[in-house]
Formats: C-alpha cells, structure tokens, sequence
C-alpha cells in the first residue's frame, strides 16, 4: 500500500492547484482524476477572470499559485473591465484557449516534483475514529494518506439532462463517481444536490459573423500574474449577437420539455448563471437578451454561446438558435445541457477547508458549492496549504475578509453555508477599496512567502516593486512645491487650480486631473514602472476612502479577535434568541466576529456572549 | 464595541450638580477639545484623578458652561475604560448642550445599561451583576416588541424601509453595472445618483429633527412641581396618580445607571423631581420652599408652577412666577372648585392663552384638560414628522446621525464625479446604518436584488 501525505480527488481548477500547493510545499502528493483528458478542464465557458473573479486569479498568484500564469499563457483575448468605475473594480478577463490551458496544466501538474497523477475512480474515503487514513479505488487499491481534499467538481453522482435525454455523467460524458457519495455519508458527512448548467458549442465555419457585433481585447497586453510574463500575444475577437421574440417564442413553447421543468432536474440552480428558458420566464417583459460567441480555442471551430445555457431537447436548441441573427445556418457540435451533482454543506467546514469532525479531511471548490474556475482554483490553494500545515503541525491560513477576496469567499461559505453553487462578485466584499486587484501582489505575497509558495524569482520581483513604491510615496510627501509665478503656471498648465500655500507633491496627486506621469514631467520626478505609478496615484487619489475602510477594519478585528471556546452549548444560554442559539450551535463560528455574521445573530445576542464570555472566564478564575 | 460613550449620569432633583460621563478611548481626546481648564493645566495622564477647574467651549469657541472635570485613567474609573466626567452647574440645558458637544467630537449616546456593562466586561463590577445586565439586555428587546414601543418602531421601521428601498435601488444598479459589466444594464448618471441620495438625505434629517421629542418619550420629560406651601402641589400629584391610566414603575435609568422613577400618565412619561420623596413624605416639596425650588428647575424641561386659586397672589408666588421668565413652563390655577381670586386674564396676558389652566385637584374638575395639554406639549414637536414618527431610542438617533454623514459624503461624491468604487462606501456606509435599526442586513440583500431585478449570466 502506498503511503501519501496528501490525497486529492479530482484534478480540476480545484485540485490541481491543492495538488501543486502541497507538493511545492514538500508533500508527497497523489492527483486522481476519473480521467487524465479533463485535468483543469474547462467544462462551461472558455473563460478566467471577470469582475472579483479576476480578483481571485491575481490573489491565487500572488500566494503563488498557478492559475494566473497559466491563464496568461492560455489567453487568446484580454480585457480590463470598469475602467471607468474606479480602481476597486477594475476587473480583469481573459478568453482562454481551453485544450491550451489543459494540456499546459496537464504538462505542469505530470512534471511536478513529488506529485503523482493517477487515473482513477475513488469509491470510498477511509476513516477511522473520525481521522482520514486514505481512500480506495474501484480498482481495490488501496493509498493511504492522513489528509485528503475532495476536489470533485459537478463530478459527484453527476447527472447530465437535456430534454427527455438524461444520463448519470461527470461534465461532457465523463464517468460520474457513483459510489463516493455513499462512502461521505457513512462518514457523516452532509451532502447537498445543486445544479448548473452549459450553453451549446456550434461550429466557426457556419456563423456568419458580419451580422454580428465584433468584440476585440484590448490594445495594452495585460497579465493575471504579478510576473507579468506574456509580452504580446495574439488575439482574437468574440461577437455579440441576440436573441428576439421569434427566439423567446420557440422557447416557451417548448418549455416543457426543458430538464428545468419535465421533472428530471432535482438540484438547486444558480441565479446568476439562468438558462435561457429560466430568463424568458422570469424576465418575461424582456424582448431580448445578449449572446457572446466566444472561440473555445486556436484549434478548434467550436465556439461557446455565452447567455444561452439551456436543458433543452437538442432540436429545439437548434430551432432557436437558427432565429438569431448569424447564427441562421449554424451547426450545433455539443448540445448544452443541465447537471446534477452532489456537494457539500460548507457549514461542516472549518475556515481552513477542512471538515469539522473529521480530521484531515478537506474539502474545495464546487464540492463546496461554489460555481467556477476561480473560486474552485482559490480554494484549491488553501486546501493544499492547510493539509500540508496540518501535517507539519503549523497553525491554519486563514485568509481575512480584509485581507483578500479569497477571504470573503471562505468566510461566507463556512459561516453563511449556500444554498444555490456561489458566485464571488465585488459587492460580496465588505472591503472593496482595499482589495483591489492591483495591489493583490502587496497585500498578500508578503503571505505567499511565509507559506513557502513564493519562489525567489517573484519574492525578489515583488520587493523591488515594493520597495520603490514605499521610497516614492516618501519621497512625494515630502517634496514640497511652493506657490511661485512658475509652479503656478505649470499647474494652469495641468489643468488644476492655483495653491495657495506650498504642498507636498503627494497632496497634489490626490487632484483628479494630475497624474504621476503628468507631475513628473512639471516637477522633474523620476520615471517609475507603469505598475509603481499606478499604484503612487491609486493611493494619493484614494487616501481619504482607504482611510475610512481601514477604520472600519479595524473596528471589526476587535471582535475578529475575540475567540469564542468549541465548547460552548449555545442552547444553554437562556438570553439568547432561540433562531441565534441554533444557527450558533450549527455553525459553531470560532470568533464573535464570525459570529456576528450569521444571519439571525442579532447586536444583542452579541452582547450577551460577552457576556456569557466574560462571566465564564471570571468563574474558572475563581 | 470599543467606541466612545456619554450620557448624563446624574438623576433630576438630586442636587444642582449634573454629571456628564464619557468612557471609552477617545474620552481624553473628547474631554480635552471640550474643556479648558484655568491656569496652563490640560487633562491627562499627568492629572489623572485630579478635578480641574475651567470651562467647557462649544466648536465656535463660546463658553457653555463652568464646570470641574476630573479625568480617570484606565483600569481605575467606573467603566474600567478612560472616563472623563464633566461636572457642571448651569442646569439641563448645559448640560445637553455640553451632551451634544461630546457627540459631536466623536462620542455616541449610551445605551441603557450601557456604562454597567462596560464596567463588567473590565471587570469592575462583580460576577452578580453579569446576569442582571445580561436581563436588561433581554428585557430591552423584549420591551421592545411591546404595546406602543413597538408600534412606534414599527413607523419608524417603515419610514426607514422607504429610504433603504430607494437607496439600495440605486446601489443594486451600481452593483449590477460593477459586477456584470458586459450585460446591456442601463448606466447610472450622476445626476440621478445625487437625486436619489439628496432624497434620502432629507428624510433622515427629518427624522433627527424628530430625535428630541423621541427622547422625552423615551426617557421621559424632566419635569418639576413648583408652588409655595399648600398650594396643593402633593394634591394634584395625588390626582394625577390616582388616574387609572398612570402607571407608576421604578426603571433603570436611560442615560443613567440608576434606578429612578418614571410616571406614565396616558403614554405621557413624566420624570418628577422628587416624586418618591413626595408620595413618602406627604409633602417634600413643600419643605424644600423657594430658593430649592429654583435649583431644581435649572434641571428641568418642563416647570409646572402651582398657584392656589382662591387666594390673591402672595409675594412668594410673584417670585416663582418671576422664576419662570426664559423657561418651559405651564402655570396651574389650582382650587378652581372655589370662588377665584387670582386675575386669569392677566396671567395669561403674560404666560399665554393656553399656558395657563385652572383646574381642581380636589374635584378632579380640569385634570383632563391638564392631561390633554402635556401630551400637545410632549408630541408637538414631532408632529411636523412623516406619519409622526419619532426616533426614540438613543442608538436610533446615533445611526441616524452616521447615516447622514454617510450619506452627506456620498453626495459630496457623486457631485465630484468620483468612481463608483468611491460612491459605493457610502451609500453603503449609509445603508448598513439604516439598516441597523431595522435590523436588516445589507450585503445578502443586495446580491438577492441584483438577481431579482437584472437579467444576467450565461
């Protein structure tokens, strides 16, 4: 029998990224996959990035995770959304090219030191008085390993619906685990049934794209990774195109066959991701709805129809897609499809991701409830840390709401649980201000490097850029630039109104109108990198906003850091409301903070844990 | 939890010194831009437990009062917190003007209870004590779901809901436009942006106009009896006491931690200086005779002045009603059952129509009267409120109060032109605020809105 420290089942966004954290990191890791064709695959939309999940990939790299490189090298189109609604949201999106990225993964994960890549189907998870001893194959192998991270994706008891066709399936016809499920709930572990859907793929050649609106990346060549090592790429366009009332038609007239409504669909389905048939319902009134064509790949002609999810028989997805203009002639490859699966109750999990009564146990990604690549990937990351930390007898990251939106993300499934696969967005963050996508090499590689993920290429790249930038801001609030004839006239000349008294270079870039680039020209500064200057005006500019948020932080941590014992009975403290005592008890949140979160914990049922608290710690001292 | 708090901590009628407590880490801070002290000394460290002679001076520099201030360094003082306590004697109106002054520079109201508490979580207070606070806190939500308390929250929840509805309409199409920033969702202008924020902006300070006459009800109207000997002040007490509809109950103190007692006559709650040293005694007040008299009324919101009717008008009465120039007052005509001898006319040529009533104790004859004016007294000033809402709880007006700073800067914002990401901190600022009287959480809100109102996703 073959001894592990880390076992990860599945080898998706989620568990290739557990897998690289926990080899890197010194494990002796074993990847299983139902097959070796789907490692970090991308089932849904040939996509990394967006608003919050861009955030996530620039976090994943900044701790030193893969996903960013990756998608970098993957990307066949890149864009910075919200340019024009402040630095907090800017987001950055990139289409990948999805056999690139596998294939380039698949090549990454097979090359990792320590790591062990093995098709397999794992029926069952050994445990033994409550603590992980490894899992067994179909195959009555047997590995043996003191943590292991289920990582299964919409893998778990999969079933696949379009119309009256439905068949037990991981995503695109993969075997689904049918015996695994069975296996958790005889550890005692909870499972949910969620749902979520696919649009169709249809072929390049059969579109015709003048009647459509083309879509380009941008000029400037960005990178998820703070290496930034993409220097230019080849892009291609995606196109717009939509939907009308002859579409909607063809669609409700058929809505009965849909996997939604006939009966075979039994998961909760996401609101943010609605099949067509799902708009049409409940956006009746609209008369339209956007379609994105975006290219699967290079190499391929399929394209994917983002906004068009449907578990609709195949020839009514044909039928209606034919009423969209472009698409008249179009050639359906794949049909798109709804799926089943099962997942965890993220409330059983501590927030390092690892199950509360089972030790050495962990669980990430969709298997959590989540939806996409980003927020699997991200949690992929922590799991892997924390197994190996667990085994090294380190103390558990845990990633703040303050400190990152892979914070957020762990912190609302472990304290708020889910109840349909969740989505991260920016308005999820408390903090917005402060996580910002481009400061996330700053806020958390210092992190990365503690870890030990942070190789010496990035720890050396990321204190230059640091150290420059601490040696600007310096050097600005203390450069002063007095109210003669001269300055005077270079600040008409700016555009921005006279001074008064003399200010620090630092006060002036906190003028909308005034750019680094601009000041240095006017007062003969230093050139910086374009990411050092970015980021001297984003602090300038923001200073009193970023102010007020580390306030509010710090009024937060006073309760972040008051820890409530795992003993307590909740249901004992007869001042509490009877709804706070068995969310509390269900929970068992390990901060007031945390449990000042749960919903149905009033401010009062606060006070009186203090309360509670303090009177505890008063009678043992006694 | 950590903020800074204040509150009178001295009851009406115990003396004409006024305690104003504040506790918390911006005590010292608080106390020091408030207070000047004579000669070259400052509060601090190096003063700690020592009382200091000065003034207290509002923003604009002017002289609200001449007070001793002592400052107790922390863990020695009440709360186990830094305290600062301003003693002063210019009466109730100093001392809410110095009360405001500490809100202004950075305090917030105390909740009930609230010193007692801190003073137990520091360990100041014994372990006996833990469940007794704990009970207030209990019996405080639970007060709170009660007979007219909870009618009144519920207008106030209303009129709240109308402004969290309009607000979170604009911060979900925000939101929407942030994060789905490829769905044809329609652009937010600024304009409407700064109209919508304006809108609530002026609700919210309608509201806090409301705060005042909410905080008499809540913590009831400060009011004196005054009169010389045998006017029948004790009578009419009596009278009113007798009245089925007044509830007479010992609560804890509201901006206090003491017991103290309040009178509930028809829903009109009266603080009565006094009152239990009356009821005892047969005739307290009486034996307190002018001069304390006049202490008395520097503490209170409302004088009732008691004259007896059938008599002409002694030396004594001319000087309490010479007392009452420049205050809140009504004037009782009492023994109305009797032949009058007092000229109504021109006490209310001097006082006002109807701030002069005749009435009996003895025969009850005009009690109604008296009841129906104390409750025109007590809500007039909120009248002029949507639905007459008041804002009664201390913690409502506080959250109000950061609503409209929050939303004064969200204005600020949006006139500028700056980025959403900028505008977002306080409408959302603002939002969690409103929300918090309400009890509403926002974040899960918003995101269940975004989905219910906006077509998005693959």
């Amino acid at each position: 029998m073959e001894q592990y420290d880390v076992i990860v089942i599945g080898a998706g966004h989620a568990g290739v990224e557990a897998a690289l954290a926990a080899a890197r990191l010194g494990g002796k890791v074993l990847l299983t996959t139902v097959t070796l064709d789907n490692v970090a695959f991308m089932p849904c939309n040939p996509s990394v990035g967006g608003p919050a999940k861009g955030h996530l990939v620039r976090e994943i790299d900044a701790l030193g995770g893969q996903m960013g490189l990756s998608a970098d090298e993957a990307c066949i189109q890149m864009r910075m959304h919200n340019t024009g609604k402040g630095y907090a949201v800017h987001a950055l999106r990139a289409q990948a090219d999805k056999p690139f990225y596998h294939n380039l993964m698949k090549k990454i994960v097979e090359n990792q030191e320590n790591l062990d890549l093995k098709q397999l189907m794992i029926d069952e998870v050994i445990v033994e008085k409550n603590e992980v001893k490894g899992v067994k194959a179909e195959t009555g192998e047997v590995f043996a390993a003191p943590c292991v991270i289920l990582a299964t994706g919409t893998y778990l008891r999969g079933k696949i619906v379009y119309g009256e066709v439905n068949y037990d399936s991981g995503p695109n016809g993969t075997r689904a685990p049918q015996k695994l499920s069975a296996s958790l709930l005889h550890i005692g572990v909870k499972l949910m049934r969620f749902k979520t859907g696919t649009p169709a793929r249809i072929d390049a050649r059969t579109l015709d794209y003048s009647k459509m609106e083309p879509q380009y990346g941008d000029a400037q060549v960005y990178n998820f990774s703070f290496l930034n090592k993409v220097k230019t790429r080849e892009q291609v366009p995606c196109y717009l195109t939509y939907t009308n009332p002859t579409t909607h038609k063809i669609i409700r007239d058929n809505l009965q066959r849909s996997g939604m409504f006939n009966g075979y669909v039994e998961g909760v389905g996401p609101r943010y991701c609605p099949s067509i048939e799902a708009k049409i319902v409940r956006f009746a009134d609209k008369d339209r709805h956007q379609l994105f064509l975006e290219p699967e790949g290079l190499d391929t002609n399929e394209v994917y129809v983002q906004g068009m999810s449907s578990s609709l028989p195949a020839d009514i997805q044909i039928e209606f897609m034919h009423t969209i203009p472009g698409l008249e002639k179009c050639q359906m490859m794949r049909a798109g499809y709804a799926i089943d699966y099962d997942c965890l109750d993220p409330l059983q999990l501590k927030a390092s991701l690892e199950h509360k009564q089972i030790s050495g146990l962990f669980s990430a990604g969709q298997s959590n409830g989540t939806s996409g690549y980003e927020e699997a990937a991200a949690q992929g990351l922590m799991a892997g840390i924390n197994a190996m930390r667990k085994l090294q007898g380190k103390q558990a990251i845990v990633i703040g709401r303050s400190q990152g939106y892979i914070g957020v993300l762990i912190d609302d499934l472990v304290t708020k649980g889910t109840h349909e696969p969740y989505r991260m967005m920016t308005s999820r963050a408390e903090y917005r201000l402060l996580l910002r996508q481009d400061n996330a090499d700053l806020r958390l590689t210092p992190l990365g490097q503690e870890i030990g993920l942070v190789n010496s290429e990035r720890w050396s790249s990321f204190t230059a850029k640091r150290d420059l930038l601490e040696r600007t801001l310096f050097s600005l609030g203390q450069t002063y630039v007095a109210p003669t004839e001269e300055n005077q006239k270079k600040l008409a000349e700016l555009g921005t109104s006279a001074i008064r008294s003399k200010i620090s270079l630092l006060e002036l870039l906190k003028r909308q109108q005034i750019s680094y680039a601009k000041a240095a020209q006017a007062f003969g500064l230093p050139e910086l990198p374009a990411v050092v200057a970015e980021q001297v005006e984003i602090q300038a500019k923001y200073d009193g906003y970023i102010l007020k948020q580390r306030q509010e932080v710090a009024k937060a941590l006073k309760l972040e850091n008051k820890l409530l014992p795992e003993s307590i009975d909740y249901r004992s403290i007869k001042e509490l409301s009877t709804e706070a005592a068995e969310k509390l008890a269900t929970v068992r949140p390990v901060s007031l903070g945390q449990a000042s979160r749960i919903s149905g914990v009033s401010p009062a049922d606060i006070s009186v844990l203090m309360i509670y608290l303090e009177a505890k710690r008063r009678k043992e001292e006694q | 939890m950590e903020d800074t708090i204040s509150a009178i901590a001295t009851a009406l009628g115990l003396g004409a010194v006024g305690i104003i407590r504040i506790s918390g880490p911006q005590a010292v801070d608080i106390g020091c831009r408030a207070f000047r002290a004579l000669g070259s000394k400052k509060l601090g460290v190096q003063e700690d437990h020592r009382l200091l002679y000065g003034h207290i001076v509002d923003n604009a520099g002017q002289v609200i009062d001449e007070v001793l201030t002592v400052y107790m360094a922390a863990p020695h003082s009440y709360t186990g917190e830094d305290v600062v306590e301003i003693q002063c004697h210019g009466g109730l109106q100093a001392m809410e003007e110095i009360l405001k002054l500490t809100y202004q520079l950075g305090a917030r109201a105390a909740e009930p209870g609230e010193f007692t508490k801190r003073a137990f979580l520091n360990g100041r207070v014994d372990l006996a004590q833990a469940e007794a606070v704990m009970g207030v806190i209990e019996a405080r939500s639970k007060q709170a779901l009660q007979g007219a308390l909870a009618q009144q929250r519920g207008a106030l929840s209303r009129a709240i809901s109308v402004m969290r509805t309009q607000l979170k309409d604009l911060v979900v199409r925000l939101e929407a436009t942030i994060d789905y920033p490829e769905e044809d969702i329609e652009e937010v202008t600024y304009n409407s942006a700064c109209e919508v924020i304006a809108q609530s902006l002026q609700r919210v300070e309608q509201l806090l106009s409301t705060a005042h006459t909410g905080k008499i009800v809540r913590e009831g109207l400060r009011t004196v009896l005054v009169g010389r000997p045998n006017v029948g002040k004790s009578s009419l007490l009596n009278r009113l006491l007798q009245e089925e509809r007044a509830i007479v109950s010992a609560i804890p103190g509201t901006t206090r931690d003491v017991i103290q007692e309040q009178i509930l006559i028809d829903g009109i709650p009266l603080l009565l200086a006094d009152t239990a040293g009356i009821r005892t005694t047969g005739d307290h007040i009486e034996q307190i005779g002018v001069a304390r008299s006049r202490e008395t009324m520097e503490q209170a919101q409302l004088v009732v002045a008691v004259l007896d009717g059938s008599m002409t008008l002694q030396d004594e009465d001319l000087e309490i009603l010479r007392a009452l120039k420049g205050r809140e007052s009504v004037v009782i005509v009492n023994k109305g059952d009797l032949h009058l001898q007092v000229d109504l006319q021109a006490l209310k040529a001097e006082f006002g129509e109807n701030r002069v009533l005749v009435l009996s104790a003895k025969t009850a004859a005009g009690i109604e009267t008296f009841i129906q004016w104390l409750k025109t007294y007590v809500y007039a000033q909120g009248s002029a409120a949507e639905g007459g809402v008041l804002v009664q709880n201390a913690r409502h007006a506080h959250l109000l109060q950061d609503a409209k700073i929050s939303l004064d800067d969200a204005l600020l914002a949006a006139h500028n032109h700056l980025p959403y990401d900028c505008i977002e901190i306080d409408l959302r600022g603002a939002l969690d605020q409103l929300g918090a009287i309400t009890g509403e959480t926002v974040s899960e809100e918003i995101i269940n809105d975004i989905f219910a109102r906006f077509c998005l996703g693959k």
